[in-house]
């Protein structure tokens, strides 16, 4: 047997998870199957915006298979609070109705017209072919300028305009650094404008959304199975949605295969399925195509950013003018305005300065609905602030690397406050960037720059560099909540040591790859002195794990793993005062190292802690008073989010002839 | 509805299928094989790779008709005994998935390559692996991963 190593976090280990995906055993939703299921299947408008003057579903409805076909007029009862939007970035944002199936107008290609319900999917789909839609078409708008100039097609006439929300924040003298806003009258030396496009994207986790939804087995209540990041959020918006109850709402995320935001949702599909099941009596599956995810599951970015950075002449930050448009699509998602929003307080990025503004507004469009992409407005953010200073030293002549140097924070390892009002934990930007440099040869591949453009080679050499720090670790209840989102930022762990001495952890994270078993394992086994084979993690399930808020907002183990490690904490502690009654020994007397409690100075008087856990399990010489069991529980509120922090070199070399671009090297 | 014969994972079963149904519906559906996966129903993604006859196919462009009379084996059919399929071993050993979604198409895909091209370079693992997508790894892993499994990693167990 090899010796344990002295800790387990932080050391490799082969991940816990491999076995079931690699031999094809694992729990897809689209591998459940239960007796008496149907399939559904969603019509989809071919049309970005028009009226729906009527719907003829008796043809679909006599196709051999089919159970039954719904339009929104049939269903609107069982969804009175429509797909729910969870964010209110202020008390003027306007929120659109947005019924799971559309009752009379449809506002972007995909939006849901009708579902069937057949026998098997084929038949489903077979069936949509067959109900017949009329559609008058509206004027439709897609650029985000377009739809707020005068006179705009609506996307939402009731609301009179497709201005969502504006959110501004400011700090510091921005008036006297640029000037009245248009004038160039400021007292920086110089001034770079520059506008960014953030495209739209497809997040394309490479599993498909899927949800079978069903009247539990043997209870009241309903479970939906759903490849979601987020079980307990949704178990609460399903429960808005639908007004079922949320203590009859069961979610599961089986195994999920992968989500970058995108799974970070609860969709109307899932919302149907439910009151589906909940009407028909019977368990109901729905599987995304991938054209669905295209049209359906939520788009990424989609901002244009103006961007204005104000200097003196020797390459010294005074200050950063944003103002930012959002493209929110045509509904709000879960979280859909808050994305550009959150990402604000990261335009500053790692440099120092007083005056800092910024305006977002978020702008309705006849498109997919945007929302949380891999980092959800804080990669825009970086990518801004980041092109903006190469802009600045390309203006003033400077290596882009010395403007960053100027303009970094001084080391800090206590809390430090930010242009805009957040506080970063810690930051070294000097030794990070000093060691990419040293890594990179920068000095070399700026000779060779210089070289390739004096000789006028056709392969030019391009030098990137992002400095950068992210805000990780969503995050402090009270934080969300200023952002609009309520709060309730916080996670949950329970970690119970059994009879056996096996440990079981229930998480409230939901991993879709990120390997929490192992990781969780390796916390657990070192806090308590077990191998990580000891531990079984338990997750994406809100009946395991009542308490949870999910996976998301780089989050999991900042504040998830957190808990899990204080939880760990609370059940040495509990079986620390038994030890030492088991010992006759004063508490203060032990020491606990690799599993065992010890009166120092007499290492021959030990316990181990799964004899604890059984003298704990049985309620047999316990403590006066004590209660029986170790099973301890932790919520977790951090104090503060994470800032993480890092130096990136990209080489590439670019063929100025064919306009072929190659990465050559990359350095962080 | 059409007759057909195969053998899949070493079994050998008939069934009357739909001439439309798809390969990796009659897995899935029929067989109850949940280890073929369908990604993109468009032969994009690769998740759905099996091999028909030992060469590698993309089941969701495949019609169940076309496989009639063929050897199919899924990845729910290459360990032995009880034990990993050195290719299995070798994702495991490099950390070469994530999700583990595209897991078993990047699995057989690259059971093909080996058997095409025992001793590839990077660029043509690189190649040979372009069908199948993952959105995890970023590819590094999974190419160390057919790597080793060719006993090109020093230390590793032997070729496929």
């Amino acid at each position: 047997m090899t010796q344990a190593p002295e800790r387990y976090m932080g050391g490799g280990l082969p991940r816990k998870e491999d076995p079931n995906l690699l031999v094809g055993k694992a729990n897809w939703t689209d591998n459940i199957k239960m007796l008496g299921m149907l399939h559904a299947s969603m019509l989809r408008s071919p049309i970005a915006h028009g009226k729906v003057s009527n719907i003829d579903v008796s043809a679909a409805m006599e196709q051999p298979g089919v159970v039954a076909v719904y339009t929104g007029a049939d269903l609107a009862d069982l969804f009175p609070g429509g797909v729910i939007c969870g964010a209110q970035v202020d008390e003027a944002q306007k929120n659109p109705a947005y019924p799971p199936i559309v009752i009379d107008e449809v506002n972007h290609l995909g939006d849901v017209v009708a579902v069937v319900v057949a026998s098997d999917r084929y038949t489903a789909k077979d069936a949509l072919e067959f109900i017949e839609v009329d559609y008058e078409e509206l004027p439709v708008v897609t650029n985000m300028e377009a739809a707020l100039a005068d006179g705009a097609p609506l996307v939402h006439e009731d609301l009179g305009t497709n201005e969502c929300f504006t959110w501004a924040a400011a700090a510091g003298n921005v008036e006297e650094v640029f000037g009245e806003e248009g004038s160039d009258s400021g007292s920086a030396d110089v001034v770079v404008k520059e506008r960014y496009i953030q495209q739209r994207l497809i997040p394309n986790a490479i599993e498909p959304r899927a949800t079978v939804a069903m009247q539990e087995p043997g209870h009241s209540g309903f479970v939906v199975y759903t490849s979601t990041q987020v079980p307990h959020l949704a178990k609460i918006v399903l429960s808005l949605s639908t007004g079922i109850p949320e203590n009859e709402i069961r979610v599961v995320a089986p195994d999920v295969g992968g989500g970058f935001g995108s799974k970070l949702n609860v969709y109307r599909e899932e919302i149907i399925s439910l009151v589906l099941a909940k009407k028909m009596g019977v368990p109901i599956k729905w599987v995304e195509e991938r054209s669905e995810n295209y049209l359906a599951t939520i788009h990424g970015r989609g901002q244009l950013q103006d961007i204005e950075l104000a200097a003196t002449n020797d390459g010294k930050i005074l200050g950063l003018r944003v103002k930012l448009l959002d493209d929110l699509g045509a509904y709000l998602q879960l979280l859909t305005p808050v994305i550009a929003v959150s990402g604000a307080g990261m335009f500053p990025g790692v440099y120092t300065f007083g005056a800092f503004s910024i305006e977002v507004k978020g702008v309705f469009t006849n498109m997919t609905p945007t929302d949380a992409y891999r980092g959800a407005g804080r990669p825009e953010a970086a990518y801004a602030i980041e092109r903006a200073v190469d802009a600045l030293a390309r203006e003033l002549d400077m290596d882009p690397a010395e403007v960053r140097r100027k303009n970094f924070y001084e080391p800090f390892d206590e809390p430090t406050d930010t242009p805009a009002g957040l506080q970063y934990d810690s930051m070294n930007m000097q030794a990070a960037l000093d060691r990419v440099i040293e890594i990179a040869d920068y000095k070399g591949l700026r000779a060779e720059q210089k070289k390739r453009r004096d000789e006028g080679d056709p392969v030019q050499l391009g030098i990137g560099f992002s400095t950068y720090t992210e805000i990780c670790g969503l995050g402090p209840s009270q934080a969300l909540a200023g952002l609009g989102l309520g709060g309730a930022g916080w996670e949950a762990a329970s970690v119970r040591m059994l009879l056996t001495g096996k440990v079981e952890v229930a998480t409230g994270t939901s991993p879709h790859g990120q390997g929490h078993e192992t990781s969780w394992s390796q916390i657990t086994a070192d806090a308590l002195g077990v191998t990580p084979d000891d531990v079984v993690v338990l997750h994406g399930d809100t009946a395991i794990s009542p308490m949870g808020r999910d996976t998301y907002g780089s989050r999991s183990l900042a504040v998830g793993g957190v808990a899990v490690h204080l939880a760990a904490q609370k059940v040495v502690e509990k079986a620390k005062k038994i030890a030492a009654h088991m010992l006759e020994a004063a508490e203060g007397d032990l020491e606990f190292e690799g599993g065992k409690f010890s009166v120092a100075g007499s290492p021959d008087q030990n316990v181990a802690i799964g004899d604890v856990a059984a003298t704990a399990f049985m309620g047999v010489g316990l403590p006066e008073g004590m209660e029986p069991g170790l099973n301890e529980n932790m919520v977790f509120d951090p104090p503060n989010f994470t800032f993480p922090f890092g130096a990136h070199i990209c080489v590439t070399e670019v063929d100025t002839e064919t306009g072929f671009t190659k990465i050559r090297d990359y350095f962080a | 509805m059409r007759r057909i014969q195969m053998t899949v994972d070493g079994k050998p079963h008939v069934a009357d299928v739909e001439p439309r149904l798809l390969l990796i519906h009659h897995l899935r559906e029929n067989l109850g094989i949940g280890g073929a996966h369908s990604g993109c129903d468009t032969s994009s993604c690769g998740a759905c790779t099996v091999l028909l006859d030992g060469e590698s196919v993309k089941s969701c462009t495949l019609l169940t008709v076309q496989a009639d009379g063929h050897e199919v084996t899924t990845v729910q059919g290459i360990a032995e005994n009880g034990d990993y399929h050195p290719m299995q071993t070798a994702f495991h050993e490099q950390h070469g998935l994530q999700c583990g979604f595209c897991t078993p198409g990047m699995i057989m895909a690259s059971i093909s390559l080996l058997k095409e091209n025992p001793d590839p370079t990077e660029d043509e693992i690189r190649e040979g692996l372009e069908g199948n997508m993952c959105r995890c790894t970023g590819y590094e892993n999974i190419v160390k991963s057919v790597q080793q499994a060719a006993g090109q990693i020093q230390g590793t167990p032997a070729k496929v």
